[in-house]
């Protein structure tokens, strides 16, 4: 039935809600910082037939936008098999396989009945802070399967017919190093689906089920019809970009990404089978993976299409089974994070080709997953585990931003105070890194450096990070970033690790610190059209330095540190020429 | 000081309004002057002159100001130099590494403190309270006389840790006032003694960089009094809703942050009191916004901490101020998949809705309710224009909406509004429904000029039991000053685990921190009813981030079983299921002192000469409403007696707004002259 567009509107508002609320009620709850700061979670209400995202909120993590529907799908496969859900069901699981991401992203799936049917599914994801493996953290670099990042959850039932099952969670429990963290998360992600069930029902009380079902239909609908819209507005054709990832942790060997864009009319085809086959360590992801970070790449170039299934509707993708962006158990995919960040680069580095006045520069594309694990003096074992920031690209409107969080995420750094008083380290330097964002006509934004040092005896550290040898690019033009740097201290002094950005079991001692270095956002546009006076007041600020405002902007300064005119019109005309 | 006259003066962007209340005889008064931009006190004063002869006659001037708000919108606070911890001297600009908006990564961000007025010395504290490193006072001076030397009016000094051991950074306060031509220097933790560097640092930041304008604007202020024979006290709104003494404002500052929002919510609750609503939600509809408040059990909501702009952290207690882009000039369109939006694009006062003629040829919320029928084109609020151009809007919603969706004129703009009421319903929702409150006890109370038109709607659309318009909605915020009560809120960081603490000397501690703060409270001479104390700590279980707030009794003995029990209570309450066998944290404690003034006598607004709503009938007017035309009624608001009673659709009319009563709704003139709308029967 048509539904008039104004009711439309309005339950349009009212779905979205609920879905921020599911998030908002987690994020206040949850234990470990990397949901409860860092919001890596997600909720949202999915499709009774077939799992498809039908509303998703606007606070999760964006890259779970996408990858949910995945999760949804498997639950009723699954459920299937076994005669089908029953009202008072709740499956949990972290299948990385069949719903996408890595294992430390546990889903809870929920039909919500109303007369005897299923309106629709509510799903929670939340990212906890261990769940078992070689590394506290999770984040293993030398995983060469699964078994080794941690314990792997097919989709099981959590309540049984409306019967908490305790012998779950105990399993669950008895698997983690942080049993009471596991513990409180769970019990936020039950509050988070107990709290949309109640606000779902309310509505269909006072809408009806057939209202309901038709706004989610034509939602689906303009959302697909809106991506259209959009992709006939780009020129058709096919255009191709690469990139790449460092190594895959065990072989010291760099992985391509690449991304033939096909535009035809409205229709849009991602061609990822020229990239690299599957490897042994754990940058792998599965095909669901790939399909959602696609999904957010485009959301971010096209941002006001609405965040439904109907967005892909319009979209075909052609990835190789086995690749690197299509594997199968038990290929380790622990580090899906730095594979779905290259995919975003490539993306935006395909659209910047075709539509530079809508394109962003790279950011600064890894997550950096620092974990520092040991024991207090009383025996009481500590993880330190958090994700650090960079630089964001410049973008056909302005610098990028300094100090922002990745593009798959909406996570905030937790506060140096909070980790300090929570873990026995201690911050000697928390800073913009100067020079990190790449030269532009807009000048990329900058990352940071981090500096801990251990106030315990002893601690082991470990670091998945990328971007060490591939800077992120600039587009139309623009320069790269700088790249990502880590150093960790020993008795004969710092050392960097041989893959650059990912080393397991670094041992320190006390007094002892580690500092990464992250990478900027890539530059927009050609550097040597910048102001020169926006160059002189960077310097002023201390963001770019005087010798690369000379060497990648073209800009000379006299003594008093102000722009020398005649010298920088000459030093630029021999440059473009 | 031997007066009898209070005063509310409230500074708005276009008028400054004042409000005079004589204790002695009861006898209220108002006024509205221009206010005068560049320096507001010209118009603060003027409009006081206008209605009182003798300053010698008033004992207390409280105001609402909007001069720190608008200098942090603006960027035009002074510039301010910080002196930091060595490696730290980012933090403001790195913020917790965040960015405006989810989707598209085009955000930019400047922080106040440009680069090289963020200095760092050597020192540490650490989480624990243990000084690693002593701070050495002389390089504090040299630093601080560079900074002064570069340009710098006001200095701020924050070092990490500093809510776990102060001592540090009080040595290094110390020195910069050695050396500082002015008097403008903050001390991060005599602002915010409270974990989380960025926030406290940021709202530490402010306080330096408001103190010059504010205190400057202060000093006029009070120089203008004075120079009046005023020797009475001047008071000024605090974000939190409660008032301080001038001196406190001067070096508070950021404290007023949302002065001018909070007066109004303020006189909202206290109109409502008096008319027997303990559950309102006040709406102030402007051109661009629409802002929303709960007062639930006659109590504002307070939220701990606002963003003034992305980036622009202010932590302190503030009136809980909930807003959406959705005004008077918020354009309708549709978009590309055939979808009609409203806002937060929005045309503003100028060049405002297409009816203004000024400029603008995208539909607007006000040009949707004027070729409706509920605007009078012949009368427009505000007294900038002499009439609206009907014709120009009603093509306006032709071109732009009702040819793309194949809808009539009426039916489109129709649309337009049930669009805002639906997302202003979505506000409502936001600030009662979703924090567990029950929407039919609660009443819609609209003020500024727009709001009255939409209250109705909002009836319907979130179910709330009724709407009270107060007699003079244009004035409320002035009024609003007036009721205020004397507040002062502290907070300290403790981070303990429960079963560490000495509960019975934390509870000392409580007392005498109260008490301190009580005699700032009872220093400031005005008169109060009674004092109040409270007592909160916010708490968690070991491993969580997030707080929740739990009211404890110092007054009787502190137990810790006594604050675990309080803690489960609250727990329970915001998330429905305790965590057995976890231990908790008290992560802060909070006092605040509040000094009750005397219950201000809302019968004064009362009408006296009133009439009989037929004599009070000015015409009527085509209106179209739930999809049909209908002739409303056209009503002189404030002719109107006691009593009277009106069903929908009516248009009330006066000069400072308009009220739409909706089919199916009634009004009805209440004891102190305000319009209770409610569902018909």
């Amino acid at each position: 039935m048509e539904i008039d567009p104004v009711t439309l509107a309005i339950l349009k508002g009212r779905f979205e809600q609920i879905a921020d609320e599911m998030d908002a009620t987690l994020f206040r709850s949850a234990f470990n910082p990397i949901i409860a700061e860092a919001h890596d979670a997600s909720h949202g209400l999915y499709d009774a037939e077939n799992g498809d995202t039908l509303v998703q909120g606007k606070s999760g993590l964006p890259i779970f936008v996408g990858v949910m529907a995945f999760a949804v799908k498997a639950v009723i496969r699954k459920a299937a098999a076994q005669g089908g859900v029953n009202e008072g069901d709740m499956w949990i699981f972290n299948d990385p396989y069949d719903g996408g991401t890595h294992l430390s992203d546990f889903r809870l799936v929920k039909p919500v009945f109303r007369d005897g049917n299923v309106f629709c599914y509510l799903a929670s994801v939340g990212h906890w802070h261990d769940v078992g493996g070689n590394v506290p953290g999770n984040y293993n670099p030398a995983a060469t399967e699964c078994f080794q990042e941690g314990m792997l959850i097919p989709p099981v039932k959590l309540y049984d017919g409306g019967e908490f099952r305790q012998d779950v969670v105990d399993i669950l429990s008895a698997n983690s190093r942080q049993p009471l963290s596991l513990y409180g998360d769970l019990n936020g992600q039950i509050n988070a689906m107990d709290l949309g069930e109640k606000r779902l029902n309310a509505l269909l009380d006072e809408y009806g089920v057939p209202t309901a079902h038709d706004a989610l239909a034509a939602l689906k609908d303009r959302a697909a019809t809106m991506m259209r819209a959009q992709i006939s507005n780009l020129p058709s054709g096919t255009i191709s970009a690469e990139d790449w990832l460092d190594n895959d942790g065990i072989d010291d060997v760099p992985l391509k990404i690449a991304l033939d864009m096909t535009i035809d009319g409205d229709k849009m085809i991602l061609d990822f089978t020229r990239s690299s086959p599957a490897c042994r360590g754990p940058v792998n992801i599965s095909r669901s993976t790939t399909i959602a970070a696609c999904y957010v790449a485009l959301k971010h170039v096209f941002g006001d299409v609405p965040a439904n299934a109907g967005v892909l509707e319009p979209v075909e993708f052609r990835i190789d089974e086995d690749s690197l962006l299509s594997v199968k158990a038990p290929k380790p995919v622990g580090g899906y994070t730095e594979t779905i960040l290259r995919l975003i680069d490539v993306v935006f580095q395909a659209v910047a080709q075709v539509a530079p006045k809508s394109a962003m520069a790279c950011a600064y594309g890894t997550i950096n997953a620092l974990s520092l694990a040991g024991h207090r003096a009383n025996g009481a074992r500590w993880v330190m585990f958090s994700f650090f920031g960079g630089g964001h690209g410049a973008h056909g409107t302005g610098d990028g931003l300094n100090h922002g969080n990745a593009p798959i995420s909406t996570a905030t750094i937790p506060p140096l105070e909070i980790l300090e008083s929570a873990y026995p380290i201690r911050f000697t330097k928390w800073a913009l890194r100067p020079d990190s964002g790449g030269a532009g006509h807009y000048r990329g934004g900058l990352g940071a450096i981090y500096e801990i040092s251990l106030l315990e005896n002893e601690a082991d550290v470990f670091l998945f990070g990328e971007r060490g040898k591939v800077p992120p690019r600039g587009v139309v033009g623009g320069g790269d970033a700088a790249t990502n740097r880590f150093y960790y201290e020993q008795s004969d002094g710092e050392h960097t690790p041989p893959m650059i950005s990912k080393m397991v079991g670094i041992h320190l001692e006390h007094g002892q610190h580690v500092r990464l270095e992250t990478p900027g956002g890539g530059g927009y546009g050609d550097a040597l059209t910048r102001n020169p006076e926006t160059v002189c007041s960077d310097v002023v600020q201390g963001y770019v330095s005087a010798e690369a405002a000379r060497d990648d902007f073209g800009v000379v300064f006299t003594d008093a540190g102000t722009v020398e005119q005649a010298a920088t019109t000459a030093l630029r005309k021999e440059r473009m020429a | 000081m031997s007066g009898t006259i209070v005063i509310g003066v409230d500074v708005g962007g276009t008028f400054t309004d004042v409000f005079v209340y004589n204790e002695a005889t009861g006898q209220v008064e108002t006024t509205k002057v221009p206010s005068t931009q560049g320096d507001q006190s010209k118009g603060f004063i003027e409009g006081i002159i206008r209605k009182v002869v003798d300053f010698g006659d008033i004992r207390t001037v409280v105001h609402g100001t909007t001069v720190g708000t608008n200098a942090l919108l603006e960027r035009k606070g002074a510039r301010t130099g910080i002196i930091t911890t060595e490696g730290f001297r980012d933090v403001l600009e790195m913020r917790r590494r965040d960015r405006p908006k989810t989707w598209g990564l085009r955000g930019e961000f400047e922080p106040v403190v440009a680069r090289p007025d963020r200095v760092e010395v050597a020192e540490r504290v650490l989480a624990d309270g243990t000084v690693l490193q002593a701070v050495d006072p002389e390089e504090v001076k040299v630093q601080a006389r560079a900074l002064a030397e570069a340009g710098c009016e006001a200095a701020c000094v924050f070092f990490i840790n500093g809510y776990a051991n102060a001592e540090n950074e009080r040595i290094a306060v110390e020195a910069v006032r050695s050396v500082w031509p002015t008097s403008y220097v903050t001390a991060a933790t005599e602002i915010l003694p409270e974990i989380r560097e960025f926030e406290r640092l940021s709202t530490a930041t402010f306080n330096a960089y408001l103190q010059p304008v504010v205190s400057s604007y202060l000093d006029r202020l009070e120089q203008g009094l004075d120079a009046n024979g005023f020797d009475g006290e001047l008071l000024i709104v605090q974000s939190n809703g409660g008032v301080m003494g001038v001196r406190t404002a001067k070096d508070f500052p950021v404290r007023t942050a949302l002065s001018g929002p909070a007066a109004g919510v303020i006189a909202g609750q206290a109109i409502a009191a008096a008319a027997g609503f303990e559950n309102i939600v006040t709406c102030d509809m402007g051109g661009t916004s629409f802002d929303v408040s709960l007062v639930a059990d006659g109590a504002a909501a307070l939220a701990p901490q606002t963003a003034i702009d992305f980036g622009m952290v202010v932590r302190t207690p503030m009136i809980e101020i909930t807003t959406i882009g959705a005004g008077g000039g918020s354009i309708a369109s549709v978009d590309a998949s055939g979808l009609l939006t409203v806002g937060p694009e929005s045309a503003g006062s100028d060049p405002g809705p297409v009816c203004y003629g000024l400029g603008n040829t995208r539909p607007t919320v006000t040009d949707a309710n004027l070729i409706l029928g509920r605007i009078n084109p012949d009368r427009p609020i505000g007294g900038k224009l002499d009439r609206l151009d009907v014709d120009a809007a009603r093509a306006a919603i032709r071109t732009n909406v009702s040819d793309l969706l194949g809808l009539s004129e009426a039916e489109a703009a129709e649309a337009i509004l049930r669009l805002a009421n639906a997302k202003m319903a979505g506000a409502i929702r936001l600030v009662s429904i979703e924090k567990g409150h029950d929407p039919s006890k609660f009443t819609a109370m609209p003020f500024g000029g727009g709001g009255a038109l939409h209250t109705g709607a909002l009836i319907k659309e979130v179910g709330l039991g009724s709407a009270l318009v107060p007699r003079f909605p244009g004035v409320t915020s002035a009024l609003g000053c007036v009721v205020a009560d004397m507040r002062h809120d502290r907070v300290q960081t403790v981070n303990r685990l429960l079963s560490d603490i000495d509960a019975a000397a934390l509870g000392d501690d409580l007392q005498a921190v109260a008490n301190v703060t009580q005699q700032v409270v009872t220093s400031s001479g005005t008169a109060f009813a009674r004092i109040d104390r409270l007592f909160e700590f916010d708490m968690l279980y070991l491993g969580q981030t997030h707080t929740v707030a739990v009211a404890v009794d110092p007054s009787k003995d502190l137990t810790i079983k006594a604050i675990q029990a309080a803690f489960d209570s609250a727990y329970k309450a915001t998330y429905g299921r305790l965590l057995d066998g976890i231990p908790v944290r008290v992560m802060n404690y909070r006092v605040t002192v509040i000094g009750r003034r005397p219950v201000f006598d809302m019968s004064v607004f009362a009408p006296t000469e009133g009439k009989p709503a037929e004599e009070c009938r000015t015409g009527t007017r085509t209106v179209w409403a739930d999809g049909a035309f209908h002739e409303a009624a056209l009503y002189d608001r404030l002719s109107l007696a006691v009593g009277e009673h009106i069903v929908g659709p009516a248009i009330l009319e006066q000069p400072d707004t308009t009220i739409f009563v909706d089919l199916g709704l009634a009004a009805i003139v209440d004891a102190f002259g305000n319009l209770v709308i409610r569902p018909e029967g």
